[in-house]
C-alpha cells in the first residue's frame, strides 16, 4: 500500500471520467420531457425596446413560451438580491427586468421549445423594435471620464509613497511610455449552461456551469425567493472557466424562470456567440514613468491604468498595485481609474489585473534595463524587493532571484547577446525575452467534511469546484496522506451546495482554502480514530501521543517503533462504530496575516519572427514558477503550461474587436477570436523552484493557477524587441504591427 | 435554422429537377458552410437537396493528360491523392492550408468553390450587410474590416473570398464543369467567381438552376516550381490574411511562365493574367518578383484596419516566387 | 405571468414544421433507429437523441473540434451535418473507444500524460487523434500538432496531448480498434 501521496505526480481521480465521455457537464443532463430554451440577444448596444412581437414564434407547435421582460414575473426588487460573491459595487445586471438595452447582444428574451432546434428557429422569429440612444464603447475616446472606481473587497486600492513625481524629474535616466490592450474573453470551450431537473414536489436541481455553487444558490434563493431545501446547485464537473463562472451567468436565471413558470426541467445552453455577452477581462490603457539612476537602481515609479467598467457597476482589478511591491522603490504613484461604457461588466479573467499590470511594468523594465545598457535580470535583480513595501510586511517567502536564476540557466539566457536583431537564421529574426510574474497566494475561509466507514473508506466533500485546475485530485491526495490512505479508498466530493461551506473556485486560492479544510477535517478524524486506537485492550499505542504517531498503510503507526501499530478498521471495529464523520472549518489565522504572500515566476521566451512578412512564432518558453509546496507536480505542470499558451494569445492573438458604430463585439466565434491552437505551441518547460513556506498557509502551497499566465505576454513583447527592435506596445502583437 | 424540407438525390437530373421547382431550395454536400450559414440564419432555405449520395466522387485522369476532381471529392481526397500530390502538390499545399482535418474530411470540391465570405457583417444579422440584404449599406467598409478586400472592391461590399483551394486553382487555370437544366458547359476558373460591383449578393456566374459536377486540371502541374504561401493570425486553423499561389516554368534561372494568384485579398482568387507577363523570359530575381508585385497590387486600395494587407501582399509574393523559383519547392 | 395565448387551430396549422424520418445509425457497433427531424444536426443526434453527451459540443460551428467523431472511419465535426444525411453510417464516439474496463491506448496516454484539464475538449482530441493516426499523415510531433490544429483545447493542454498521441503512434498502435 502506497500512502504517501502530497507532492506526488498522480494521474488525475477523475482522469477515466474525461477520456470516457463519462463526466456529465451541465448540459449533459437529460431527463423525459425536458425542454429547451434558447437565448434572443439584443442588436443594439444602447436605447430600450418599444416593441417585441412573439406571436410568430408562439404559433408554431412546440413553442411553449417566449419569456421577456414584458412577461416576466415579480422577482426581487433590490439590487442586494442580485449580488453575489464576487460582484463588484453597483447594480448587477438583471436578465429580462426591463426593456432598457445596456450593452449588444443582452439578453432580451428566452424562448422555450419542446426542441433545441424549434426553440432555435423560433428564437429567429421573434422581431424586436428598438429605439436607439448613443453610446459610447471605444475607451481611448472616452479616456477623460475615468473616475476612482468605488473598491471591490479583496481588491486593495493603490497606495502612493514618498514623491514620485519629484523623484522622475530628478531622475538621471527617465522612460515613460504607454501601453495598451483589448477586450478579452474567457472563452472556455464548454458553453455556459444550465439544465434544471424539476422533482414532482417542485424542487429544483440545477445542475449549472460555475465556479461557485453556493454563490448560485444564494444568488437564485434572493432574486426568485426559494429556501435552499427547494433549490440544490451542483456542478460536479466544469469544462472550464478561467474566472468567467465565478459570478451567476444570466442563463442560469433564464433556465430557473422557465422551469419555476413552466413547471418543467429546461436546459438553457448559450451559443459560442453568447459567451462574448457577459464577463470579460477589461481593455485598458496604461502609462508607466519610471526613474532611475545610470545603474538603474529605481527612484520613481509612476504606474496609471485606466480600463472600462459597466454603466451598471463597477469593475476593478489590481492592475497597479504590483508595481509597488515588485521592486523596491520609495517613490511610487499609482492610479487606477475605470470609465464607464455602454458594455457588459468585466469580471476577473485568470490573473485579473497581474495580466495587464505585469505586461506594462515588465516591458517598462525591459526597456530600462536596455537604456541603462544592462541586463533585464541583472536589474531586475539590482531592485530586489525584500519587503512588500506596499504593506510593510516582510514575505512569507519568496524565491524569486531563484526563479530568475533557474529559468535563466535552463532557457541558455547567457548566451543572449544584449543588442536587437543580432540573432538570425535567414530571413527569420531570433528574439529572447523574459519578463518576471507575481501573484497573491490568498487564503479564506473554507468548511469540509469528511466520513470514514468501517471498511477503511473516507469520503471527504466542501461545495468547492474543479474547473480543470485538478481540485478532485488534490483533495484525494491531501486527505488520503493525512489518514495513510491508498487514493482509492478516498472519493472527494464538490460541486454540490449541499455539501460544506467553500467559496468559489478562483484566485488560485482553492488548493489552499479548501486543503487547509481537508487538512483540518482529517485531523479530527486522526483524534477520534487515535483515541479509538488507544481504549483497544492491551493497545500497542496505549502510551502513545497522537503528536508521536503516522497514519501510513492503513495502520495507525508509532513513529519510534514501526510495529507498534492499530489499523484503522481494527480501532473502529473496536470502537464499534460504523461511520466517523467530521466537520471543520478553516481559515487564515493572525501570524499568516503578518505576511505578504505571493507566488512568483519567471519566464524566457524565444521568438522566431519572419523579418518580411511578421508572423512570431514562441518556439520555447520556460517558465519558473516559485509556488510554494507542489501538491502534485503533474497537475501543477499542467496548470502552468496551459496558462503559459494562455499567455501566448494574450501576446499575439487574442482581441474582441468591437465595431464602434454598432458599440459590438464583431469577433463573436472561435474563428475570429483567436486562441492558441495546438500549432502555436512548441516547446515549454515549467520548472517548480523550491520554496519552503510554513507561514502562507497550513499546506505551505500557494496556488498555481493564475501565476503561470503572468509575465507571458511582457516577455513575449520583450523578445520582439529583441528579435526586431521594434517596441510593440499594443496588444496583441499582430503581424500587421510589425510591417 | 429555418423549418426546412429534406430530399436525397440520387442522380444528377434528379437533384436538377428539385432545385429547379423550388426557388429557395439549396444542394447540400459537406454542409460545412451551409449548416454554419444556416445556424446564424443567414441562408435559409426552403429545402435542401442531399447530393452527397451521386457519383460525383473520385478524381480520375483526363484524355489531354489533365486530371478531373468529381465535386464531391473531399477535400482530404484531393489533397492526399497520389497524382495530386506529385502532379499538382501547389493544389495539395493549399488545401491543407486550410481549415482543419475534420472539416476537410467533409468539405467538397465544389462546396469548397461556393463558399461564402468569412465577413464578420455578413454573418451577423444584427448588422447591415449589402451581401446579405442588398441595398441596407456595408458595414465593412467604416468599420472592422481586417480580413476583408484590398483588390477589386466596389462601393457596395468589399468581402474577401476565403477559399484556398481556390487560390491555387486559379493559379493552375481549372476549368469548372457545370450541368444545369440546359445541359453541361464549361467555366474556366477566372470568370467563375465574380467581384462584388453593385450585386455582392450574387458571388458567383453558376446559375440556380445549376449544379458544379467537377473540376479540371489541365495537364500543366507546375509540380517543379510552385509555393503556396498562406499568412494567417495563428499558425493553423485560421482563414488566410492574405495567401498566394505561384507557379513558374523555369528554364535554368530564367522564367518561361509565370502564374500568380492570391486570397484573402478580394472578392474572388485574384489573377492578373497580363502583369505575370512581366517575368516571362526574366530571371528569378528578388528585384524581379518585387516589380511584378508592385505591378499587381498598383490598383490596391485599403480601408483602415485592413491597409497593411497591400504591403503584406507584396511582400508575400515576393517570398512565394522565391520559393517556387528553387528548385525543391518550399512552401 | 402570462399564459401562452391559445394559437387557434387554424393557424397553427399553417405553420409547417419539418417531418420526422427514421433513420439508422450504427453506433459504437449497435445499430440505433431514430426518429429525427432534418434540422437536427450528427451532433445532437448524439446528445440529445441517443444520449451520447460524450461527444462535446463548443462552439456548434466548426470552430473547435469538440464535437469531432469518426464517421465510417473518418474523423468530421459533427456540428456541421446533419444526422439524416448519414443515414446507414458508422458513427464511432468516445463512448466507444474502450473495450470494457479496458480504456484504448489513447484513452490511457492522455490520462497518464494528464493531456487535458477541464476535460470539455477530451473526448474531441482523442477521437481526432484515433482518425490523425489511423489517416497515418503524421511522421513528427510538427505533423501532430499541425494535424491536430482542428481541436482547440482552451485550457492549453496541447504539450501534453502531443506527448500522449506520440506515445502511442510509437507503439505503433493504429488506433483502430473499435
Ligand atoms: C471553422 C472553419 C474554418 C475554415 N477554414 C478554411 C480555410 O482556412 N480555408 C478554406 O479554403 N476553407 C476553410 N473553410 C471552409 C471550408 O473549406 C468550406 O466550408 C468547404 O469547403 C465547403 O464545402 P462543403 O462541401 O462543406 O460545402 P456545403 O456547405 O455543403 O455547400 C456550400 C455551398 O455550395 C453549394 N454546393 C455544394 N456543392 C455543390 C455542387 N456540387 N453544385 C452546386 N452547388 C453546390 C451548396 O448549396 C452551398 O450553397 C473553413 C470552414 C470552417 C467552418
Ligand atoms: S463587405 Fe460585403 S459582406 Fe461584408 S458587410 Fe460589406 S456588403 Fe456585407
Ligand atoms: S462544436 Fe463542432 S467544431 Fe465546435
Ligand atoms: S482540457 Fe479544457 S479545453 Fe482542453
Amino acid at each position: 500500500m502506497r500512502t504517501e501521496h502530497i507532492g506526488k505526480p498522480i494521474s488525475r481521480v477523475d482522469g477515466r471520467a474525461k477520456v470516457t465521455g463519462a463526466a456529465k457537464y451541465a448540459a449533459e443532463y437529460n431527463v423525459p420531457g425536458l425542454v429547451y430554451g434558447v437565448v434572443v440577444s439584443s442588436a443594439i448596444a444602447k436605447g430600450r425596446i418599444t416593441r417585441i412581437d412573439v406571436a410568430e414564434a408562439l404559433r408554431l407547435p412546440g413553442v411553449l413560451q417566449v419569456f421577456t421582460h414584458e412577461n416576466s414575473p415579480l422577482l426581487a426588487q433590490s439590487d442586494n438580491s442580485y449580488s453575489d460573491e464576487v460582484a463588484p459595487p453597483g447594480s448587477p445586471f438583471r436578465p429580462l427586468h426591463d426593456g432598457e438595452i445596456r450593452y449588444s447582444a443582452q439578453p432580451v428574451a428566452l424562448v422555450v421549445a419542446d426542441t433545441f432546434e424549434l426553440a432555435h428557429y423560433a428564437a429567429s422569429l421573434v422581431r424586436i423594435g428598438y429605439e436607439r440612444d448613443a453610446h459610447a464603447t471605444n475607451l481611448n475616446e472616452e479616456r477623460e471620464r475615468a473616475y476612482q472606481p468605488r473598491p471591490r473587497e479583496f481588491i486593495p486600492p493603490p497606495e502612493s509613497r514618498g514623491n514620485a513625481e519629484k523623484a522622475f524629474a530628478e531622475a538621471i535616466v527617465r522612460l515613460e511610455e504607454e501601453y495598451s490592450a483589448p477586450i478579452e474573453h474567457h472563452n472556455p470551450m464548454e458553453p455556459f449552461a444550465t439544465t434544471v431537473l424539476r422533482e414532482e414536489n417542485g424542487r429544483l436541481l440545477v445542475y449549472d456551469k460555475t465556479q461557485g455553487v453556493q454563490n448560485v444558490q444564494n444568488y437564485l434563493c434572493n432574486v426568485f425567493g426559494y429556501s435552499k431545501g427547494d433549490l440544490r446547485v451542483l456542478s460536479p464537473f466544469v469544462g472550464g472557466a478561467f474566472g468567467a463562472g465565478l459570478r451567476p451567468v444570466y442563463q442560469v436565471f433564464l433556465a430557473v424562470l422557465a422551469a419555476r413558470e413552466l413547471k418543467r426541467s429546461v436546459r438553457v445552453s448559450l451559443m459560442r456567440q453568447q459567451m462574448f455577452t457577459f464577463t470579460h477581462r477589461p481593455a485598458i490603457w496604461q502609462r508607466v514613468a519610471l526613474g532611475a539612476a545610470p545603474d538603474g537602481t529605481l527612484e520613481a515609479i509612476t504606474h496609471k491604468a485606466i480600463a472600462e467598467t459597466s454603466q451598471f457597476e463597477d469593475y476593478s482589478e489590481t492592475v497597479v498595485n504590483w508595481s509597488g511591491l515588485l521592486y523596491r522603490c520609495d517613490n511610487v504613484e499609482l492610479s487606477h481609474t475605470v470609465v464607464k461604457l455602454d458594455l457588459h461588466t468585466p469580471g476577473d479573467m485568470r490573473a485579473p489585473g497581474a495580466v495587464w499590470g505585469l505586461h506594462a511594468l515588465e516591458c517598462a523594465m525591459d526597456e530600462l534595463a536596455f537604456k541603462v545598457g544592462i541586463d533585464p535580470i541583472e536589474l531586475r535583480l539590482k531592485n530586489y524587493a525584500e519587503r512588500d513595501q506596499n504593506e510593510g510586511k516582510p514575505f512569507s517567502s519568496k524565491e524569486l532571484r531563484a526563479c530568475y536564476r533557474l529559468g535563466a540557466e535552463k532557457f541558455g539566457w547567457a548566451r543572449r547577446n544584449p543588442q536587437p536583431r543580432s540573432m538570425r537564421e535567414g530571413n527569420v529574426l531570433i528574439g529572447w525575452g523574459m519578463a518576471g510574474g507575481v501573484w497573491e497566494a490568498f487564503h479564506i475561509t473554507a468548511d469540509a467534511k469528511a466520513t470514514l466507514t468501517a471498511d477503511g473508506r473516507l469520503t471527504v466533500s466542501s461545495a468547492t469546484a474543479d474547473i480543470g485546475t485538478g481540485t478532485y485530485t488534490i483533495m484525494t491526495q491531501i486527505a488520503a496522506e493525512m489518514l495513510g490512505l491508498p487514493i482509492e479508498d478516498v472519493t472527494f466530493k464538490l460541486g454540490d451546495s449541499s455539501l460544506s461551506k467553500s467559496p468559489v473556485e478562483g484566485g488560485s486560492f482553492t488548493a489552499s482554502t479548501v486543503g487547509s479544510a481537508v487538512k483540518a477535517v482529517c485531523e479530527k478524524i486522526r483524534k477520534k480514530l487515535f483515541q479509538l486506537a488507544r481504549k483497544i485492550d492491551g493497545s500497542p499505542l496505549a502510551n502513545t501521543k497522537l503528536d508521536n504517531v503516522r497514519f501510513v498503510d492503513g495502520q495507525i503507526r508509532s513513529h519510534n517503533d514501526s510495529s507498534r501499530a492499530v489499523s484503522l478498521i481494527e480501532a473502529m471495529r473496536h470502537g464499534g462504530l460504523s461511520a466517523i464523520e467530521e466537520k471543520a472549518s478553516a481559515g487564515p489565522t493572525p501570524e499568516q496575516m503578518q505576511y505578504s504572500r505571493f507566488a512568483h515566476s519567471a519566464v524566457f521566451t524565444e521568438v522566431r519572427i519572419d523579418e518580411d512578412l511578421g508572423t512570431i512564432r514562441v518556439m520555447r518558453v520556460v517558465g519558473a514558477v516559485a509556488a510554494g509546496r507542489i501538491l502534485n507536480p503533474k497537475t501543477a505542470r499542467s496548470q502552468v503550461l496551459g496558462a503559459i499558451v494562455m499567455g501566448i494569445g494574450t501576446a499575439l492573438e487574442e482581441e474582441s474587436v468591437i465595431d464602434h458604430t454598432f458599440g459590438r463585439i464583431m469577433t463573436h466565434n472561435l474563428a475570429d477570436y483567436h486562441v492558441p491552437v495546438n500549432a502555436d505551441v512548441h516547446d515549454i518547460e515549467v520548472i517548480f523552484v523550491q520554496e519552503q513556506d510554513e507561514a502562507v498557509n497550513p499546506l505551505g502551497a500557494k496556488g498555481l493557477g493564475e501565476i503561470g499566465i503572468v509575465g507571458v505576454a511582457a516577455a513575449i513583447a520583450n523578445a520582439v524587441f529583441h528579435a526586431t527592435g521594434k517596441r510593440i506596445r499594443d496588444l496583441p502583437i499582430t503581424l500587421d504591427k510589425l510591417l | 435554422m429555418n423549418s426546412f424540407s429534406y430530399t436525397r438525390a440520387d442522380d444528377v437530373a434528379t437533384a436538377l429537377r428539385e432545385v429547379a421547382a423550388d426557388g429557395a431550395a439549396k444542394f447540400i454536400a459537406g454542409g460545412t458552410n451551409l449548416i454554419d450559414l444556416m445556424k446564424e440564419n443567414v441562408e435559409r432555405p426552403s429545402r435542401l437537396i442531399d447530393i452527397t449520395r451521386l457519383t460525383l466522387g473520385g478524381i480520375r485522369p483526363r484524355s489531354d493528360g489533365g486530371l478531373r476532381l468529381g465535386a464531391l471529392a473531399t477535400n482530404t481526397d484531393v489533397a492526399y491523392h497520389k497524382e495530386i500530390e506529385r502532379r499538382y502538390p501547389l493544389l495539395s499545399k493549399a488545401i491543407l492550408a486550410g481549415a482543419s482535418p475534420q472539416l476537410r474530411n467533409m468539405a467538397t470540391v465544389g462546396g469548397n468553390l461556393l463558399q461564402r465570405t468569412r465577413c464578420c457583417y455578413f454573418y451577423d444579422t444584427a448588422t447591415p450587410c449589402n451581401k446579405r440584404t442588398p441595398g441596407v449599406g456595408c458595414s465593412a467598409i467604416a468599420g472592422f474590416n481586417r480580413a476583408h478586400a484590398i483588390l477589386g472592391t466596389s462601393a457596395a461590399c468589399i468581402a474577401s473570398h476565403p477559399s484556398d483551394m481556390c487560390v491555387a486553382l486559379a493559379a493552375l487555370e481549372a476549368v469548372v464543369r457545370v450541368t444545369g437544366s440546359v445541359g453541361e458547359r464549361v467555366v474556366p476558373f477566372a470568370a467563375f467567381h465574380r467581384l462584388p460591383g453593385d450585386t455582392p449578393n450574387i458571388d458567383t456566374n453558376l446559375q440556380a438552376d445549376e449544379i458544379i459536377t467537377g473540376v479540371d486540371l489541365p495537364a500543366r502541374g507546375f509540380a517543379e516550381h510552385h509555393a503556396y504561401l498562406k499568412i494567417r493570425d495563428r499558425a493553423s486553423y485560421a482563414f488566410a490574411l492574405v495567401s498566394v499561389a505561384a507557379a513558374l516554368e523555369m528554364d535554368g534561372n530564367t522564367i518561361t511562365e509565370a502564374r500568380l494568384a492570391l486570397g484573402g485579398v478580394a472578392h474572388k482568387p485574384w489573377r492578373d493574367p497580363q502583369t505575370e507577363t512581366m517575368l516571362h523570359g526574366q530571371s528569378a530575381t528578388r528585384e524581379n518578383f518585387k516589380r511584378v508585385a508592385e505591378a499587381l497590387l498598383r490598383d490596391a486600395k485599403g480601408f483602415g484596419r485592413n491597409r497593411f494587407k497591400i504591403e503584406l501582399a507584396k511582400l508575400a509574393i515576393v517570398r512565394a516566387l522565391s520559393q517556387a523559383s528553387f528548385k525543391e519547392a518550399h512552401s | 405571468m402570462n399564459s401562452k395565448p391559445k394559437a387557434d387551430a387554424a393557424t397553427k396549422a399553417t405553420v409547417s414544421l419539418p417531418t420526422k424520418n427514421g433513420i439508422t445509425l450504427k453506433v459504437n457497433g449497435a445499430v440505433k433507429q431514430i426518429e429525427i427531424a432534418p434540422w437536427t444536426t450528427l451532433l445532437d443526434a448524439l446528445r440529445e437523441h441517443l444520449g451520447l453527451t460524450g461527444t462535446k459540443k463548443g462552439c456548434d460551428h466548426g470552430q473547435c473540434g469538440a464535437c469531432t467523431v469518426l464517421v465510417n472511419g473518418k474523423r468530421i465535426t459533427s456540428c456541421l451535418t446533419l444526422a439524416i444525411m448519414h443515414d446507414g453510417a458508422e458513427v464511432t464516439t468516445i463512448e466507444g473507444l474502450a473495450e470494457g474496463e479496458v480504456l484504448h491506448p489513447l484513452q490511457k496516454a492522455f490520462v497518464e500524460h494528464d493531456a487535458f484539464q477541464c476535460g470539455y475538449c477530451t473526448p474531441g482530441q482523442i477521437c481526432s487523434a484515433v482518425g490523425l493516426l489511423r489517416e497515418g499523415k503524421a511522421k513528427s510531433p510538427e505533423d501532430i500538432r499541425e494535424l491536430m490544429s482542428g481541436n482547440i483545447c482552451r485550457c492549453g493542454a496541447y504539450a501534453n496531448i502531443v506527448a500522449a498521441i506520440e506515445q502511442v503512434s510509437r507503439m505503433g498502435e493504429r488506433g483502430d480498434e473499435e
